[in-house]
């Protein structure tokens, strides 16, 4: 289940992402086609990266500092996320994946 | 009749790159030709060094502190790779190390002792002058403090024998990037040089797009791309993604150095980023050197496989053999 709330009824959706070493959670949101979202990131530990190169998306994610990123995905597919901001030994497989539809 | 000055044949920056580092060849095959002495005094007027041959090794990835599965011999190809390059009859003026030095560890003491290890074994390479650059294992936690307090500065530039070395710091941010004032110290440092200098430049992440899902690329790499077309000589050493690889841009050819530790798939066939399995049978699978040598205006290539002695009773092997499987490793 994607935590996930709209902050009126007329705004975009919020999809809650949690970040620490080494993994994201949830590992896997699915987005719909066309619609805006806000992508709330928050860290638990230690600076961690956002990348979505494909859609041009590159955020840090410091703890303490909620990092919100709005986007609207245009183009249907399956995107790998990974942590671009090294953040210790399992940094180099810190992912999880957005399916756009 | 003055000789025309084709700078791609006056001046050839040679290389391959197996596990156990590359061995470059640099040399001037016009110069022993009719008309060379014309053109080296040409370019040393330009460039303030006449071009002459040397060869250096690239070494990549050791980190230093790593003992375990997939690759349970630690430093023991590390160690064979400085007994390869001192037993090389045309000994090296170079060796060029291209991150990962050091296996990351959260204890800082921990660190330390791994950076002592690398310079300990790096230290028995007789001859060469040492120049490394950080990885991420290495740098990026810590912004780089400890790579300066152990080996010197993240980033800067030299000349050798009339080649321009610039040495990039493409990790300690953090980031796979540059940097703003990095890439204008680049710019500054190039200013002096005409287009025809030979250069070669050398970091740990690949400056262009390899594997963007697998962290192999540079964020602001096409800055230090566009920068270097400029130049007609162009060779860029990287590691990071320890295995081979081969890519043109213009006029730049970037050469990838494999690991001393363990060797990642090809990501054109494998969909996961996973460390290939120790072999017990083979335990330097896919280490080897491969020397080339100039000779003249022709290349002559030698491959040395590294021989299986003297691996049994370390740490790792010991947890090998006991768990006999391959973890999941970071790079």
């Amino acid at each position: 289940m994607v935590p996930s709330h709209r902050a009126n009824a007329a705004g975009p959706q919020i999809v809650e992402i949690k970040a620490k070493k080494f993994d994201f959670s949830p590992a896997e949101i699915v987005l719909k086609k066309g619609e805006p979202v806000i992508l709330r990131l928050t860290s638990e530990d230690r600076t961690h990266g956002f990348l979505i190169k494909p859609l041009n998306v590159d955020a840090d994610i410091a703890p303490g500092h909620p990092t919100d990123i709005s986007l609207v995905p245009n183009t249907a597919g399956e995107y790998v996320v990974i942590c671009d901001h090294y953040c210790g030994i399992g940094h180099g497989n810190m992912k999880m994946k957005v399916t756009v539809r | 009749m003055q000789p025309r000055l084709d700078r791609r044949s006056f001046l050839r920056v040679a290389g391959t790159s197996l596990s156990i580092g590359a061995l470059y060849s640099v040399f001037a095959p016009l110069a022993w030709g009719a008309g060379g002495e014309i053109i080296a005094r040409s370019l040393d007027d330009l460039n303030g060094e006449a071009p002459a041959p040397f060869s250096f090794v690239q070494l990549s990835d050791t980190h230093v502190g790593f003992n375990g599965p997939p690759d349970p011999l630690g430093t023991r190809a590390f160690e064979n790779a400085v007994a390869v390059i001192n037993s090389l009859k045309k000994r090296p003026e170079l060796v060029i190390v291209t991150g990962d030095l050091t296996h990351d560890a959260e204890s800082r003491d921990e660190h330390a002792r791994r950076y002592r290890l690398f310079k300990e074994i790096a230290g028995k390479i007789g001859g060469a002058t040492l120049k490394v650059v950080p990885g991420e294992n290495d740098a990026a936690l810590d912004g780089g403090a400890m790579f300066r307090e152990f080996m010197g500065p993240t980033f800067y530039s030299f000349d050798h024998r009339g080649v321009h070395f610039i040495a990039l710091d493409n990790v300690s941010s953090g980031k796979p990037a540059i940097g703003a004032e990095q890439l204008a110290w680049m710019k500054s440092d190039l200013a002096r040089f005409p287009a025809s200098a030979p250069i070669v430049v050398f970091a740990h992440r690949p400056l262009f797009d390899l594997k963007p899902e697998w962290e192999w690329f540079t964020t602001d790499g096409d800055e230090v791309l566009n920068a270097l077309s400029a130049y007609e000589n162009v060779t860029i050493l990287y590691g990071h993604i320890h295995r081979e690889n081969f890519h043109r841009h213009g006029s730049a050819r970037m050469y990838a150095a494999r690991s001393l530790i363990f060797a990642f798939p090809d990501p054109a066939t494998t969909a996961v980023k996973k460390p290939l399995p120790f072999d017990q049978r083979a335990p330097f699978r896919n280490l080897g050197l491969r020397v080339v040598k100039g000779r003249n205006d022709d290349l002559h290539i030698e491959d040395v496989e590294l021989t299986i002695s003297e691996y049994s009773g370390t740490v790792g092997m010991d947890r090998m053999l006991k768990h006999g499987r391959a973890d999941l490793v970071d790079e």
